[in-house]
This record gives structure tokens, C-alpha cells and sequence, in this order.
């Protein structure tokens, strides 16, 4: 009912001079709108921005999840029950394994995403499939570990602590399994279906969680782990 | 195989619950037979229950949310009652049996009652307020509902099969632990807050970013309704916080199953830490629920009192600041804590200045009315009964913040009244303000309006009549939770209380009367122009019922108020803008994945909750399987040919020209 006619950046700049109303309006320099931003001059974002923003909303919110176990971790660090200390249990050596395989497959994930940029087919799928073997060391060593330390005897039952410990790692662990399932079923959509319009959209979201996983696991394993054997 | 469950998990030997539980399966029976002998389900099925338009989602969160309202305002019922006939008397509901009721009054009224009807708002208004056809992520909205509509039904099942939590309605440790509560009732609060926590917590991210990304061209930020951005600030704290629930719940849960010690009080495990916790949620929920009640009062001033906002800027800055400022209020709820003087003081004072921004929000509605055309119609009585309780109930609140006066009345029934204050004169009112208001938006007729005062009327006198004893029974030393009372002093206050109870009952009666009513003279109260109360954002420039694809074309906003600013032009020009050029429209298809979700979801919950642990596996695996069946559709979208896009346009543009005609006859346009 108005007039659609005017090209957006032509009559955004027009009614940003003649808006009686334009309280509040900070006009973004030189630039014209860019459109398909979603900044309010040029209407709705494109579907990709919108996929990726919702994504990273969603990110923070499983982030805020890791605080609260980082938060209870905090609490009950010291609350041994006459059980073992965090310095006791960690063993520093399977840690920068781990660490190791993790950060790598975040590497072959970017190189992945950069294979998709060029629709490139067959080193999309290698480069997921390295990033799925890696996530996969990961969490065997880190089964191993859990093992480990219930053959001796210290569960989460045993204390505080040790609950603490175990739903922070196991947390970041359940998420590395899902983001692996995840993978699969990427590569199976990669192989039967190609680079659809959504697919890659579902590509880029499972690139941001692979890399957020990792950043949580730098804080698990300066928080966990490092400071366990300095205190 | 049945894990825990038997049969002597129906509660054979209770005469409520059973009659209850009879009687709620009749109707339903009922409800289903008639479904089936009218032929409706395909109806249903294709409109409703597999719709991913957000419309028809933010109509079945309010259904959701006006049915479990009732359900807990029966247990409201009981438990003032119980406590007018329970002293120095054992009063007709044992201990055990009065204890989960005002933990499912507690629980369904938050989570499952005002939550969905302030996210069915959200679902509903967003997208039109803000000139789009949709919000972000459809078919995930369909999810978030039926997750809550999930969780909805286990809480209820709990009524059936077992016993529903005897903590609360926050299941405090280590009373919440398996040592002291063996029972499935915690688990049935767990699973069922859990599971509708997802559902709210993907509204929250669809909102913030439809919001954020999905904006009408010239809808800038400081044009948008104040009900979009206390629905943007309202989800950012879904966002923020609602998580902290999860991972509270979930280690509830880890405690529970498999002998955790997080909040335990022994082995090291800490049941303070659950208190802040949930708190560090449970607050910023309160302001969760009350800022889109902000935002629909803040439409409903402006709309009947013919101005646009008073200080709109203000406005927004006071919602963000009350969004920022609700994070840090939490250790309020427990300054008995005994947490030392600097950290009361410095929560105290917190709490105190959060009531500055609710403080500039009241007096820019009163400014609002100040020198307006005010319209005494049912949402404005609404809102001006909101003004007033919700002020008392906030310097109620007030007083509750001043650490040592907190220290008199801590869990009190002053402390009761005080919240039911804010929530019932906040959002309650809001909603009934808003069902009232946007009713016709929904379904194309307006709600009779005697009746609808009539409600007005008798919840706002029933409210006073029922809460203002309590607040005497606080200050007198009567704690709350009493299953039974030993002082006779206090009997004339809880006598007036029931009697309150009672004019709300037949508010609750009138509200049913008025939809009743309505529905028969709907020809009668036929909403033709689409725009009833003469409306100032983008939703009254839809035809009532709004049609699925909200807009025929994209609007142009050029101002602020822009359905107001169309229409001063409109009756300047004394013509429509001219017609445009109707171009075909891509729309979202609808897709079952949200119930079979809620389906599989429900299942999952049900046997986590008896134990039964095959079920609980063959339930997550179906889920999945569900999942990549869903991520392999090819279609997601589906045209609307540009001729029925006209068809539509021109029918609303009809009417308006009709409209304009009839202003320009009776010498209304200048």
C-alpha cells in the first residue's frame, strides 16, 4: 500500500531526511543500507543470516548450561569428603591428548567449511570425516579415563568434587557424542542430497557448534585440569 | 518391564484426585468423540495441530495457558478453603494431599499457565506488529508448543498415575532428594518442567530473532511497538536464564537417578547452591512473564486513550534496564540465608531500584491518559485496575526488599499476598486485557462487552477481598504452607479470604459466559473493518481474522506508529494508498514434526519418571530417527499464487474504502 516502487536504499535515505518522526534514528555513516542485513531500513535478513544469528542465540544459551556446572564446579572443588583431591585424579598427559584431538578437528572443521565454500563434494566429506575420527578419540580417551578413575573407586557418588567433575567433563562430553551424531548425519545429507541451500545452512550451524564445544573445552581444561596441579 | 509403575500407582484409596481423574477423562472422551462424530479431525489436524504459522501456535499457547489456569485456580480453591475450615481441625485434606496441591497450583500457575499466554502474545503479535509474515523458525515454533504442551500433560498425568511433588513449586534440597522424597512426585516436576523449558526456551530464541533480524523495511528499532521490544527484552532473559533452569534440574536429576552430590548435605554436595540457582532463573522468570504484560498495557493505554505513548523512549530504556537489572536481584528470596550484611545490602538496594524503571513505566501510562480521549471499554478497565493493584503490590515488594523487614515477613503469608499481587494484578490482568483486545484479530469478532466488565469487576473486587487478609495474616505471624491452623485469632481473615474467593469464582463464570456468548452473537459482534479500536500498529492494517500471510505486500513504515500514520493519510487524502502490485508469496509448509516431538517427548518423560528404562531408550531413539526423517524433506516452502494474494488484499481494501466512506458520510474527516 505504499511505495514499494523506490528502490529500499533510495527511499531509506529520503525518509531518514524527511522523517518528522526520526527520533532516535543514527543514520550508519556514508553507507547505504545494506539490504537483506536485517537492520530495519531494508527489511527481513536474508535466510542465512537469520539461520546463523538464531544459531549463535541458541550457542549462548548452551554456554550459559556450562556455566552453571563451571559455577558448581567452583563450589564443590574443595568438597572431597575426605576423598581425593582434583590434583589426584587428573592426569595431565591424557588431558593434552585430548586437547590435542579436539583442537585439531576444529582445524580439519574449518577446512571442511572452506572445502563446502568451493562445493567441493569429496573433501567436504574427508574433512568431516577427520573431524568425526578426532571427536572420536576425544571421547574415548575421555571414557577411558572415566573408567579409570571408577575402577579406583572414585565415582560421582564418592563426593562433591567428584560429582562436580564428573557432570562438567561428562557435559561437554554428551555434547561432543551429539555433535558427532550430528556429523553423521551430515555427511549422509552431504552424500545423498549436495549443497542444497539448506544444507550448507546446516553445515555453518554445526561449524559454530563444533568450534563453541572447543572453546568450552579450553576453559575445562585450563579450569579442570591446569589448575588442578597447581593447587 | 513397568519399572516402577503398578497398579497402586492410581490413587484408588483418595476420593478427589479419583473423581477428578474420572471426571477430567470423561470430557475428554467426550471432547473426542465429538472431534470424531463432526468429522473435525482433518480440520485439525491440517490447521491446527501440524500449523507452523505463528498465529494459529500463539491461539493454542493461550488455550493451553487459559486451561491450566483453571486447573490451578481448583487448587486455589482447595487450599483456601482447607484453611478456612482447618482450624483447630484437621480440615478435609490430609497433609500429604495439601502438600502437592500448592506445589501444582505454584507450578502450573507459573510455568504452565502464565507462561504460555505471555509466549501465545509473543507468538502472536510479534510478527504482526512488526510488518512480517512469520517468525524466524516456524516449524520449531510448532516445537517449542508442543514441548510445552508436553510438559503441560505430565504435570497433569501426575494427577492419575502417582503423586505430583510435595516441595514447592521450587523442589528445594535436600527435602527434593531421594532420601527425603522417595516418591515419583519430584520426578514428575523435573521431567515436565524440563521438557516444556526446551519448548520456551526455542520461543525465546525465535522472538529475539525475528526481533533482531526480521523487521518490516523502516522498521527501525525505535520504531517498534513497546510490545516488541518488552517482548525482545523478555526473551533475551528466556535466553539468559532459562538454561540456568536446565542445568539446575538437571542436576537435581543426576542427584536423584544416580546418586550425585550436588546439593545433598552430605558428602560434600551443597543445597544452597540449588537455592541460588534456581533463583538466579526464578527471578528474572518473574519479569519474564511481566514485561510483555508491560508491553500489552503499554498498547492498550495508548489505543483507548487516542494519543500515541507518553515518554516511548523512556519506556524502552526502562524495560532494558529492568531486563539488565532482574539478573541481579536473585538472593532476595532468601536473605535468611544468612549470606552476611554486605551481600543483603547490596541485593536489597538492587531490588529496591528495579522498582525506579516499573515506577517511570506507571507514571508514563497515567501521562498517557493524561488529556487523552479515554475510552472506558473492557482492556482499559483491565489496565487502570492493573495500575492500581500492581502499585500496591510493588511498594509491597519494596518493603520485602529491606533486608530486615524481609527478616519479619520471609515466607509469610505476607509474602504471599505480595506476589500474588504483582502477578495477578501484572500479568493476569495483562492477559485478560490482551485476550480481550486482540480477540478480534484472532477470530474476527469481538467479545461481548457487559459480560466482559462484569469479569473486570469481580476479579478485581475478589482479588482485593481474597489477598488483602492475607496480607494482615502475614504481618500477624501466619506463616504460608500451613496444612491446618492452631490459632482462632485468625479466623474472621481467612473467612474474608474464601469469601474473596468466592467473587472470583464468579468472575470466572463470566469470562466463560462472555465466550459463550460471544460466540453466539458472533455475527452480531462482526469485526468488518479489521481495525475495531481504532488501532495504532501494523496488526489493525490486517483484515480480522489476519490471513495466514499476514501482509498482502511488505509494509513501508515511515514513522513511528505506522499503522496510525497510514491511517491519517488515508483520511488526509480521504483515499487509500493506491493498489499494489500483488506479487506470489513463499510460505512455510506445515509439518507434523512438532507433535510427534511432543509425542516422543512425553513418552521419554513418562517412563524417566516410572523408571522404565527400555522405554525411556526406544523413546529417544524414535526421536532422532524422527529428526533425520524431518532434515530430509525437500519441500519447505510453498507459493501462494499472486491472485489469491489479491483476492484477499482486495477484500480488506473494500472494507476500508467502505469504511472511509461512512467517516466521510457521518462528516467525521476533516
Amino acid at each position: 500500500m505504499t511505495d514499494l516502487e523506490l528502490p529500499a536504499s533510495v527511499g531509506a535515505i529520503r525518509r531518514i531526511r524527511e522523517d518528522p518522526h526520526r527520533l532516535g534514528h543514527r543514520a550508519h555513516g556514508p553507507r547505504e543500507p545494506i539490504v537483506g542485513a536485517g537492520h530495519g531500513e531494508t527489511g527481513p535478513a536474508h535466510k542465512r543470516i537469520i539461520v546463523g544469528y538464531g544459531f549463535w542465540i541458541f550457542l549462548l544459551s548452551d554456554i550459559i548450561i556450562f556455566a552453571c556446572f563451571f559455577a558448581a564446579f567452583a563450589v564443590q572443588r574443595g568438597s572431597t569428603a575426605g576423598g581425593p583431591s582434583i590434583g589426584e585424579i587428573v592426569d595431565t598427559r591424557r588431558v593434552a591428548w585430548q586437547t590435542a584431538a579436539l583442537l585439531l578437528s576444529s582445524y580439519t572443521c574449518s577446512l571442511s567449511f572452506a572445502a563446502t565454500n568451493l562445493r567441493d563434494v569429496l573433501r567436504t566429506q574427508i574433512f568431516l570425516l577427520l573431524t568425526g575420527l578426532l571427536g572420536l578419540a576425544f571421547v574415548v580417551m575421555e571414557a577411558l579415563e572415566f573408567l579409570e578413575l571408577a575402577n579406583q573407586g572414585f565415582t560421582p557418588q564418592r563426593s562433591g568434587m567428584l560429582t562436580a567433575f564428573f557432570g562438567l567433563v561428562g557435559c561437554h562430553g554428551l555434547h561432543v557424542t551429539v555433535g558427532g551424531l550430528w556429523l553423521a548425519t551430515m555427511m549422509a545429507q552431504v552424500q545423498v542430497k549436495g549443497f542444497r541451500r539448506e544444507i550448507i545452512h546446516r553445515l555453518m550451524c554445526f561449524n559454530l557448534f563444533w568450534h563453541a564445544l572447543d572453546i568450552v573445552w579450553i576453559g575445562i581444561f585450563t579450569i579442570v585440569y591446569l589448575m588442578a596441579t597447581v593447587a | 518391564m513397568f519399572g516402577k509403575l503398578s497398579l497402586s500407582a492410581i490413587p484408588l484409596s483418595e476420593p478427589i484426585p479419583l473423581i477428578t481423574s474420572f471426571v477430567v477423562i470423561l470430557i475428554a472422551l467426550g471432547v473426542l468423540i465429538l472431534i470424531t462424530v463432526k468429522g473435525w479431525w482433518p480440520y485439525l489436524w491440517h490447521d491446527w495441530i501440524t500449523s507452523v504459522d505463528h498465529k494459529r501456535i500463539g491461539v493454542m499457547y493461550c488455550l493451553l495457558g487459559v486451561l491450566m489456569l483453571i486447573r490451578g485456580f481448583a487448587d486455589a480453591i482447595m487450599m483456601r478453603t482447607q484453611q478456612a475450615i482447618a482450624i483447630d481441625a484437621p480440615g478435609y485434606l490430609p497433609p500429604e494431599h495439601y502438600n502437592q496441591i500448592f506445589t501444582a497450583h505454584g507450578t502450573i500457575m507459573i510455568l504452565f499457565g502464565a507462561m504460555p499466554l505471555v509466549l501465545g502474545f509473543m507468538n502472536f503479535l510479534v510478527p504482526l506488529q512488526l510488518g512480517v509474515r512469520d517468525v524466524a523458525f516456524p516449524t520449531f515454533n510448532s516445537v517449542g508448543f508442543w514441548l510445552t504442551a508436553s510438559g503441560a500433560l505430565l504435570v497433569n498425568v501426575s494427577l492419575f498415575v502417582g503423586e505430583f511433588a510435595r516441595t514447592g513449586w521450587l523442589p528445594y534440597p535436600p527435602l527434593s532428594e531421594t532420601t527425603y522424597t522417595p516418591g515419583v512426585g519430584v520426578d514428575y516436576y523435573l521431567w515436565a518442567v524440563q521438557i516444556s523449558g526446551v519448548g520456551t526456551l526455542i520461543t525465546g530464541i525465535n522472538i529475539v530473532t525475528t526481533v533482531l533480524k526480521m523487521r518490516c523495511r523502516g522498521m527501525s528499532y525505535l520504531r517498534m511497538p513497546v510490545f516488541c521490544w518488552t517482548a525482545l527484552a523478555s526473551c533475551l532473559l528466556i535466553v539468559a536464564v532459562f538454561p540456568v533452569l536446565t542445568a539446575t534440574l538437571a542436576m537435581l536429576t543426576l542427584d536423584r537417578y544416580l546418586g550425585f552430590h550436588y546439593f545433598t548435605n552430605t558428602a560434600g554436595g551443597n543445597p544452597m547452591m540449588f537455592v541460588n540457582l534456581v533463583w538466579a532463573w526464578g527471578h528474572p522468570e518473574v519479569y519474564i512473564l511481566v514485561l510483555p504484560a508491560f508491553g500489552i498495557f503499554s498498547e492498550v493505554f495508548s489505543t483507548f486513550s487516542g494519543k500515541p505513548l507518553f515518554g516511548y523512549r523512556s519506556m524502552v530504556a526502562a524495560t532494558l534496564f529492568i531486563c539488565i537489572v532482574s539478573l541481579m536481584v536473585w538472593l532476595h528470596h532468601f536473605f535468611t540465608m544468612g549470606a552476611g550484611a554486605a551481600v543483603n545490602t547490596f541485593f536489597g538496594i538492587s531490588s529496591s531500584i528495579i522498582a525506579v524503571g516499573t515506577g517511570v513505566k506507571i507514571y508514563n501510562w497515567i501521562f498517557t491518559m493524561y488529556g487523552g480521549r479515554v475510552r472506558f471499554e473492557t482492556p482499559m478497565l483491565w489496565s487502570m485496575g492493573f495500575l492500581f493493584t500492581f502499585t500496591i503490590g510493588g511498594l509491597t515488594g519494596v518493603l520485602l526488599a529491606v533486608p530486615p523487614a524481609d527478616f519479619m515477613t520471609h515466607n509469610s503469608m505476607f509474602l504471599v499476598a505480595h506476589f500474588h499481587n504483582v502477578i495477578i494484578g501484572g500479568v493476569v490482568f495483562a492477559v485478560f486485557a490482551g485476550l480481550e483486545f486482540w480477540f478480534p484479530k484472532a477470530f474476527g469478532f469481538r467479545l461481548h462487552e457487559g459480560w466482559g466488565k462484569a469479569a473486570f469487576w469481580c476479579a478485581f473486587i475478589g482479588f482485593w477481598v481474597t489477598f488483602a487478609p492475607l496480607y494482615v495474616l502475614g504481618l500477624l505471624g501466619m506463616t504460608r504452607r500451613l496444612q491446618h491452623i492452631n490459632i482462632p485469632e485468625w479466623a474472621p481473615w481467612l473467612y474474608v479470604s474464601v469469601a474473596g474467593v468466592g467473587i472470583l469464582i464468579l468472575g470466572v463464570i463470566a469470562q466463560v459466559v462472555q465466550l459463550v456468548v460471544s460466540i453466539r452473537d458472533r455475527e452480531k459482534l462482526r469485526d468488518v473493518t479489521g481495525d475495531p479500536w481504532d488501532g495504532r500498529s501494523l496488526e489493525w492494517a490486517t483484515p480480522s481474522p489476519a490471513p495466514f500471510f499476514n501482509f498482502a505486500v511488505m509494509p513501508n513504515v515511515e514513522g513511528e506508529e505506522a499503522y496510525w500514520g497510514i491511517k491519517l493519510r488515508a483520511v488526509e487524502t480521504q483515499q487509500l494508498a493506491e493498489e499494489p502490485k500483488y506479487e506470489p508469496i513463499e510460505m512455510p509448509v506445515h509439518s507434523p514434526v512438532g507433535i510427534f516431538t511432543a509425542f516422543f517427548t512425553s513418552v521419554f518423560g513418562f517412563a524417566m519418571i516410572w523408571y522404565i528404562w527400555w522405554l525411556a531408550g526406544v523413546a529417544l531413539v524414535a526421536a532422532f530417527a524422527e529428526f533425520v526423517v524431518f532434515a530430509w524433506r525437500d519441500v519447505h516452502e510453498y507459493e501462494v499464487p499472486a491472485e489469491e494474494v489479491a483476492r484477499v488484499d482486495r477484500a480488506r481494501r473494500a472494507a476500508r474504502e467502505a469504511l472511509l466512506d461512512r467517516l466521510s458520510r457521518q462528516g467525521a474527516l476533516p
